[in-house]
């Protein structure tokens, strides 16, 4: 029964990332993308997490994708022309090099086989939202206020970076604060 | 046959291979950008998995804070792109080679 619903998700997943790079418009790309989220969190529930599924659905497909589209109709992005890129063997050798990376991956898997036999069961009191509530309130604690600081940081940044009048403020509204 | 751990491993390889070759084809920076969140989702994936077979919780407060790292990453990305295509009035990251020589 996992068995099925990995291969059912994990089909998705791939279908919905290759619809990604194939795509054209970068509207329907952010819907795939949309999808392989979508996908992932179904994968995170039969893996015991289901705070993790939540808080994906919510920040990637809710906030992220959203922010995207709407950076998408507000700068009317149109479909790739079909332009003959710059290195005129772009596609075949970004797929060869794809291919060099899968078969790396494959020989690391079929060579280390140590991994547990034991999964998780969906069950497990691993991923509840207590359990990652006071491991990231006790143990991790740093890693928690430097990520809201972060947060700080970037909210700075993008006011700043997007604002209308540009980086620096005009010169004189400089003058005037003498 | 329950799911081994080498399924979840292969299938985020395969996802964060298709995002690294989807950063070197697509000519569209919101695209690549795109690409990008799907590699972060690919290694998302490798660290649930190994939380969920090793019986740690620590592999999924490090998604926690890798999501909210792209969150972060995604406002500042998208305010850059605003700024790039104000100057441009194009978002062919083939335009941008003012720095080559």
């Amino acid at each position: 029964m996992l068995a099925l619903l990995f291969i059912l998700f994990g089909a998705m997943a791939i279908g919905c990332a290759l619809a990604v790079v194939a795509q054209r418009n970068p509207l329907y790309s952010a819907i795939s993308l949309i999808g392989v989220f979508i996908s992932l969190a179904c994968l995170y529930v039969t893996l015991a997490a289901p705070f993790i599924a939540a808080v994906q659905v919510i920040v990637y497909a809710g906030a992220i994708m959203v922010l995207v589209v709407f950076v998408i109709m507000l700068l009317n992005v149109e479909e790739e022309e079909h332009r003959r890129p710059r290195l005129r063997f772009l596609v075949p050798a970004a797929v060869a090099l794809a291919g060099v990376l899968i078969a790396e991956v494959a020989f690391i898997l079929v060579t280390v086989q140590t991994s547990p036999v034991v999964p998780g069961s969906s069950t497990s009191d691993v991923g509840l939202t207590q359990s990652i509530g006071s491991a990231l309130f006790t143990q991790y604690l740093l890693p928690f206020e430097i990520t809201s600081i972060l947060l700080l940081m970037a909210i700075v940044g993008a006011m700043t970076l997007a604002r209308r009048g540009g980086l620096l403020p005009p010169r004189d509204q400089v003058k005037r604060n003498e | 046959m329950e799911p081994q751990l080498s399924w979840y491993l292969a299938l985020s390889a395969v996802l964060f291979t298709i995002g690294m070759a989807g950063v070197i084809i697509k000519r569209n920076i919101i695209a690549m950008f795109m690409c990008i969140e799907l590699m972060l989702n690919a290694v998302n994936l490798t660290f649930v998995a190994f939380a969920s077979f090793f019986h740690d919780v620590t592999g999924q407060l490090f998604v926690f804070i890798v999501m909210t790292v792209a969150a972060a990453e995604a406002a500042v990305g998208l305010g850059i792109i605003i700024a790039i295509f104000r100057n441009r009035e194009t978002l062919d990251v083939d335009e941008a080679s003012i720095l080559k020589f």
